[in-house]
This record gives structure tokens, sequence and C-alpha cells, in this order.
């Protein structure tokens, strides 16, 4: 097995990076975000984790956010480039090969190094139903999922992800899934949290906090009545088998009569 | 050949370009358009060498698309016709130029103004009121000149374009049969039937 060095430092890089995850559900593709915290005199609209490369592509990335910059720009420039040589929108597999192409260049060109940040790419193909979700790494990896994590503790998600996901979730479904999944890793809760959801070609939308409180309050909500069904189920078990105790003290007397 | 047409009024720009293609004595096409709506908000006939004309549109297209994705906003009107100016002036200084002219209107939707500027493959802009490229501006511009209102309502403006198209299909010897229409407004671009 192979090691470059500098593309393990820039893996190093994305998992120190804010946790991004993505998750496609039946006819909808769900992107969610880490946000870090905005100091009170900064800006909030100029720090942004997801971006639009096309009128169907979006992207989020982990990492060196300057090299995001940098990457999403050949992306976008790419996107338009595409359009005008052959006339359609890009693929969003198209798009992907594309930005992992860029990756593994630069880890074998001279005078430059990886690019620190892994990309979850998500969109509709042009006249297709078919939600896709794509990941690059610094490597120039590129690969397809069903639902991912990257970034910092995105084992934990990937996991967390592996043991809820399930196959043709509806909107609402996958948009819980993707908020619960961040919950995992992100304790301050909804204010750190950005949530962008694309229904079919071309129609994206971004929740505001508002849409992503109630959500997180929901969640919260069932985990405390499951909370509260676990401690009941066991008040109940203790309670049966102290009956079960009594009941078997009980017809040990009645038997000694 | 190609005739276009465009003049602002109360909040709107009309753009009307002919719809043939030509080549030499022959027609080729009589539903070729030659508007292309860059943005919500922006409109731009063309007109001179065919194949440039189309291939000129779609690279201005395309880059005001990526100018749109990467700041979110698109490009007010005036900023636009600068850039494709200054697109067509450095064409000009190539080894193949462009040979394109142009009729860009748009809708600012900040000031809530109409704008219109006229272009040529010189690399000329000038701002103006109302505009026509082609023969079909020899006979336009007086017309224009005597009835244009920059407070017209629409039905008024377009009233004068008539006028305009009546002019050169009575006096032009080769004077095209149909033309499109379209405005471009606060609500953004529609076509609109003669």
């Amino acid at each position: 097995m192979a090691i470059l060095f500098q593309v393990e430092y820039a893996l190093e890089a994305v998992r120190k990076g804010t946790c991004a995850v993505g998750v496609r559900g039946k006819d909808v593709v769900v992107l969610g975000v880490e946000k870090k915290s905005v100091l009170q005199l900064q800006d909030p609209r100029t720090v942004r984790k997801v971006v639009m490369l096309d009128d169907h592509v979006c992207l989020a990335f982990a990492g060196l956010t300057a090299d995001g910059r940098v990457l999403i720009d050949k992306a976008r420039i790419e996107c338009q480039s595409h359009r005008l040589t052959v006339e359609d929108p890009v693929t969003i597999e198209y798009i992907t090969r594309h930005i992992a192409g860029i990756q593994q260049k630069y880890t074998q060109s001279g005078g430059v190094r990886p690019f620190g940040i892994s990309t979850l790419i998500v969109g509709f193909d042009p006249h297709d139903t078919r939600p896709r979700l794509y990941q690059t790494e610094p490597s120039g990896i590129y690969s397809s999922w069903k639902a991912n994590a990257i970034g910092r503790s995105s084992k934990t998600v990937r996991e967390f992800l592996e043991k809820n996901h399930k196959d043709d979730m509806s909107r609402d479904d996958a948009i819980k899934l993707t908020v619960k999944s961040l919950l995992e890793v992100v304790q301050t809760g909804a204010k750190n949290i950005e949530i962008s959801v694309m229904e079919s070609y071309g129609k994206i939308t971004s929740l505001d906090l508002s849409q992503i409180e109630a959500i997180v309050s929901e969640i919260e909500r069932e985990k405390e009545a499951e909370a509260e069904r676990k401690r009941s189920r066991l008040a109940a078990t203790a309670a049966g088998q102290a009956a079960m105790t009594q009941v078997v003290s009980g017809t040990g007397e009645g038997s000694g009569q | 050949m190609d005739i276009s047409f465009a003049l602002t009024g109360k909040g709107y720009v009309i753009v009307a370009a002919d719809t043939t293609a030509a080549r030499s004595i022959i027609k080729m096409k009589v539903d070729e358009d030659k508007i292309k709506v860059i943005s919500p908000h922006l409109l731009m006939a063309y007109s001179g060498e065919p194949g440039d004309t189309v291939q000129f549109a779609e690279y201005v297209e395309r880059n005001l698309r990526l100018y749109q994705i990467r700041n979110t906003h698109p490009l007010r009107p005036s900023s636009a016709a600068s850039w494709i100016r200054g697109a067509l002036a450095s064409s000009l200084r190539s080894r193949k130029p462009y040979s394109v002219n142009l009729l860009v209107g748009g809708y600012d939707t900040s000031t809530y103004t109409p704008h219109l500027y006229w272009i040529d493959y010189l690399g000329t802009m000038t701002s103006v009121p109302f505009a026509a490229h082609g023969y079909g501006s020899y006979f336009a511009l007086s017309l224009l000149d005597r009835y244009h209102d920059p407070e017209a309502s629409l039905e008024e403006g377009l009233a004068t374009l008539r006028r305009c198209l009546d002019e050169v299909a009575k006096r032009l010897v080769v004077s095209p049969e149909k033309y499109k229409v379209r405005v471009v407004d606060k609500d953004g671009v529609r076509e609109i039937e003669l």
C-alpha cells in the first residue's frame, strides 16, 4: 500500500474541518452542514459552506475553506463551459469526475499541494428524476452514496446513517435524518446547522433557522418520549420481578402450611 | 439584412427582431429567434455575420450566468452592457473578430428603471431611448424621433413599434414578413404577439 504524505496531510485537514452530511431520499436529496459559530460582528451571509455550482448541482465541503473556494470556482467554470460546448447541462457524475480529476492532478504535479478538502456533490441529472449524491476526496477518489458524511467526526455520523438510513425516504424523513445525524456531533443544536434541500432539477431551498429549530425540537421530543418509554418499561420489569419474588415467596409459605 | 428595433417606455423595454435567416437572395428560414434572453431581466437582439451572432450571444449568455452563480446577484443592465461591449472590443483586436451588432435591453431591478444600449461590432456603445440596426433603421429612426415617448404605456410603445414595422413593410424592397417581439419589465421577460 503506497502512502503519499501530502495526501495524508490533506485528509487530516479534512478531518479537522466542520462536518457535512448528504442524504438521498426517494425523489429528494438533502445536504446538511455544521456551521462554525459566526462572530458577533461578522456578516453571516459571507460564510457559506453549501454552494451552487449550476442550476441543478450543489456542493458542500469539509476542510480548508480557501482551497474550497478555488475548487468551486473551477467547477462553476466547467459547468458553464460544458453548457457552451455541448448545449447541455453537466450530469452530476460528470462534474464530480471533473472535480476529482482536478484534485488528482494536484497530487501529481510539481510545485503544488493537494486540495485540503473533501466534497459532497448533490443534484439531479437533466431529464431525470433520480437524486444523486457523490463524494470526492483529496486523493482524487470519487464515489456515489445513499448517505454519507465528511469532516469532523464523520465516522460517528456515517455509522449513525448506516444504522438509520432507509431506501426511498420522503422529503421530511430525509431532512429529519440529516438533522438527526448532525446532532450526533453538533452540540450547539439548530443555530449551528445549515440545511439545503433539492427536490427536483433546479429546485433548491435552504431551510431557515425556525424550520431547523422545529425539526430539532421534534427530534428532542421523540428522544424524550423514547427515554420515557424505556424508563417505564424498566419500572414495569422491576415491579414484575418484585411481584414474582413475592409470589414465589408467598407460594413457598403457602406450601409450608 | 437583419432588422432589429428596441424602445424604452415607462418601466419597460421592447425589443423586436425579424425572424428571417437568409443567405444571399435565398430565405433559408422564417422562424429564427434573434433575441436572446440572457438573464431574467436582460434581452439581447443580435444581428450581423451569421454564425458569429449565435456564437457570440451564447458566449455572452454563459459568461453572465457564471457571474450570477459566482456572486449570487446578476449583473445590472448597465454593467452587463459594458461587459459585452468590452468583449466585442477585445474581439475586434483579435485575429478573427466577431462582426455582431447588438441591442441590449434590460430592466434594473434595484433602481426600477429600464435601460437600452446600442452596440455595434466596432465596440461602440451608447445608451439610448430607442434604437435600430440594419436597413430598418433608415426608415424607423425618424418615426421614433417623432413618436417615441419615454413615459408611454406598453400599449402606446407597441403602437409606435407597429408604425416602424409598417413603414419598413411599405418602403423596404426586401422587407421581412415576421418579427419576434419581447418585452422586459419588472416581472421579467415575456414574448408578445403583435
